[in-house]
């Protein structure tokens, strides 16, 4: 397999990070190495083999929905790049 | 009585206890010594005066019967730290306060330890060289432009140049073992669960765990049994009986099987490490070990099935850093826009790799062809230890594939730098736990390791047989304070 440029730009798009053209051929050039050692799965024949989600085998536990922390709003927003105060703070949206 | 910051954790202890010195002489010696250490570079935050007025409370009203009276300690900068910044090696956490503390940084505060500072490691904890960070890679004690190796290189670096009597570091895919192996330290990777991963920065969930790193194996013990704990915050957080691995420590390890699998013998494998490991069964014999010949046989998919799950995991816990909430944030024409370029700009290149490979893998059409066959493959390598695990108590094997070797030497092709972590992957895939122990030197005098590998919760056993060996190895680290003028 190998990924070309437009692959690249269109993961580029799905995990929200902008590459310029350079850094693309560069990336190129990295996954389709990486890509190449990740394909020695393929001599394995995993037909039957149930995958291997957690080795943690236990179930997980649940537990009580009930609210532990209480006013922390001020706490939370201290580490904003920008906020009004209340909220979060975005550029526009909506119109 | 030997200079301060060159005891080890049980010494500095017995020393306190017996007010031989107090808690303030102690944390300046490590202040004074960490002030004379800029060059190595393993600090990101330094938190010296708070740490000097936590010792002088301590001694104005001590208590003996801690674990780590009034000792001081500095950290991977992976562990979040209540009010002190927590940066993960990142630009965009680069101003990042946490209002919270980790579970497994607390159990150490709970038990007198006092933090000196936050050290350096590669960003997110991906990379094998310390390299990656985004503030500088931190450099070895052991040689100028030597990498301590990765991703807790800080830590092994501030280790093994006496900055810090001991220290924790995390391991996804051998972040602790591997600078353990390069610093001629020790490095626990405890089982996947043993540990409370709440307040760690992630990198992928399955695979991560806090561990101790330390001179020796009693302090490794020692400091493993104050931070194995329970914990409900980490819904992976497994509840089971926690030995007190440093009382019940014992050098006896008569009649243990140790296996050694012929796999691991790789094509390539440098004669050094090779004589290591032949020399390691030695020792192990000697110590009343029987050694048994296994089979692992899928060790040489280990490592291309962890860069599937590991970039996975590490693209969708990522996804929270977008400039809203806390962190780097970079101005954009929309929403979109700012995203893109935060994360462009925050991010550095190895972290980007990754995230987008992972996206790659989870992405719609690809998940059965790359994801769900790497889970597959995880299976067999877990089935792989089990079967061996039926024959044996422990597997004996060499750390890293080679010594540590110089900053820039591994930069150009991703591939030959995750090569490092060879030996080490199967473990965090399979959930088990390993200790790195130093074992001897190469031509240049740079540290090799061995790694013991134990069955799930079986840490007591690896400490033993570690503990062992460490007796008849007698492993001297040649520290010259090179980086001190």
């Amino acid at each position: 397999m190998t990924i070309d440029l437009k692959t690249i730009k269109h993961i580029s798009k799905l995990s929200r990070i902008s590459v310029d053209d350079e850094k693309a051929k560069k990336l190129a050039v990295d996954m389709n190495s990486i890509f190449d050692f990740i394909e020695k799965l393929n001599e394995l024949n995993t037909e039957n083999v149930e995958p291997l989600t957690s080795v943690v085998e236990t179930m997980l536990k649940l537990r009580v929905d009930k609210v532990i922390s209480k006013d922390i709003r001020e706490k939370i927003l201290k580490n904003s790049p920008e906020d009004n105060e209340d909220f979060f703070v975005v550029p526009r949206v909506v119109e | 009585m030997s200079e301060i910051t060159s005891q080890t954790l049980t010494e500095l202890v017995e020393n306190i206890k017996n007010k031989n010195i107090s808690s303030e002489e102690t944390t300046k010696a490590f202040i004074k010594r960490g002030e004379k250490s800029k060059d190595l570079n393993v600090y990101i935050t330094q938190d010296f005066s708070s740490a000097l007025n936590k010792a002088k409370d301590f001694d104005k009203n001590p208590n003996f019967e801690l674990k780590l009276p009034g000792i001081p300690i500095a950290v991977k900068d992976l562990f979040c730290t209540n009010k002190v910044k927590t940066t993960a090696g990142s630009k965009i956490l680069s101003n990042f306060i946490p209002p919270y503390e980790s579970t497994v940084t607390q159990n150490i505060w709970n038990e007198g330890g006092i933090l000196l500072g936050k050290l350096n490691c590669d960003e997110f904890a991906m990379g094998s060289s310390n390299e990656t960070s985004f503030f500088g890679n931190a450099q070895s004690p052991i040689d100028k432009g030597l990498v301590p190796g990765g991703s807790s290189g800080g830590s092994a670096s501030a280790l093994a140049a006496n900055l810090t009597p001991i220290t924790i570091g995390t391991d996804t895919g051998g972040s602790i073992r591997q600078p353990a192996s390069f610093t001629g330290t020790v490095g626990l990777k405890p089982t996947y669960g043993s540990c409370s991963r709440y307040g760690i920065v992630a990198f992928a969930s399955s695979l991560d765990q806090a561990g101790p790193m330390s001179k020796n194996v009693k302090d490794c013990a020692l400091l493993q049994e104050i931070i194995s704990t329970y914990d409900e915050k980490d819904s992976t957080s497994i509840d089971f009986k926690r030995n007190e691995y440093s009382k019940d420590l014992t050098s006896n390890i008569k009649g243990k099987k140790i296996g050694i699998p012929k796999e691991y013998r790789v094509d390539g494998m440098p004669k050094e490490i090779e004589d290591l490991w032949t020399k390691g069964i030695e020792y192990a014999k000697v110590c009343g070990a029987e050694i048994v010949d296994i089979s692992l046989p899928h060790t040489n998919y280990a490592l291309p099935a962890y860069y599937i799950v590991a970039p996975a995991e590490a693209s969708s816990n990522l996804a929270r850093y977008d400039g809203v909430k806390y962190g780097y944030r970079s101005k954009g024409e929309n929403l979109i826009d700012m995203y893109e370029k935060t994360r462009s700009e925050g991010f550095g290149d190895e972290v980007k790799r990754r995230i987008m490979l992972g996206t790659y893998v989870l992405s719609s059409g690809y998940y059965d062809a790359y994801y769900l066959k790497a889970q597959k493959v995880r299976k067999l390598i877990k089935d792989d230890f089990d079967e061996a695990y039926k024959k044996v108590d422990a597997i004996l094997t060499p750390s890293t594939p080679s010594a540590a070797f110089k900053i820039g030497e591994k930069n150009n092709d991703p591939v030959s730098m995750y090569l490092n972590d060879i030996f080490t992957v199967p473990v965090n895939l399979a959930g088990l736990p390993a200790i790195s122990i130093p074992a001897g030197l190469d031509v240049k005098g740079y540290p090799l390791g061995l790694q013991i590998i134990g069955k799930a919760f079986d840490e007591q056993n690896i400490l033993n047989i570690a503990y062992a060996m460490e007796e008849k190895i007698e492993f001297k680290n040649k520290i010259t304070d090179w980086w001190i003028k």
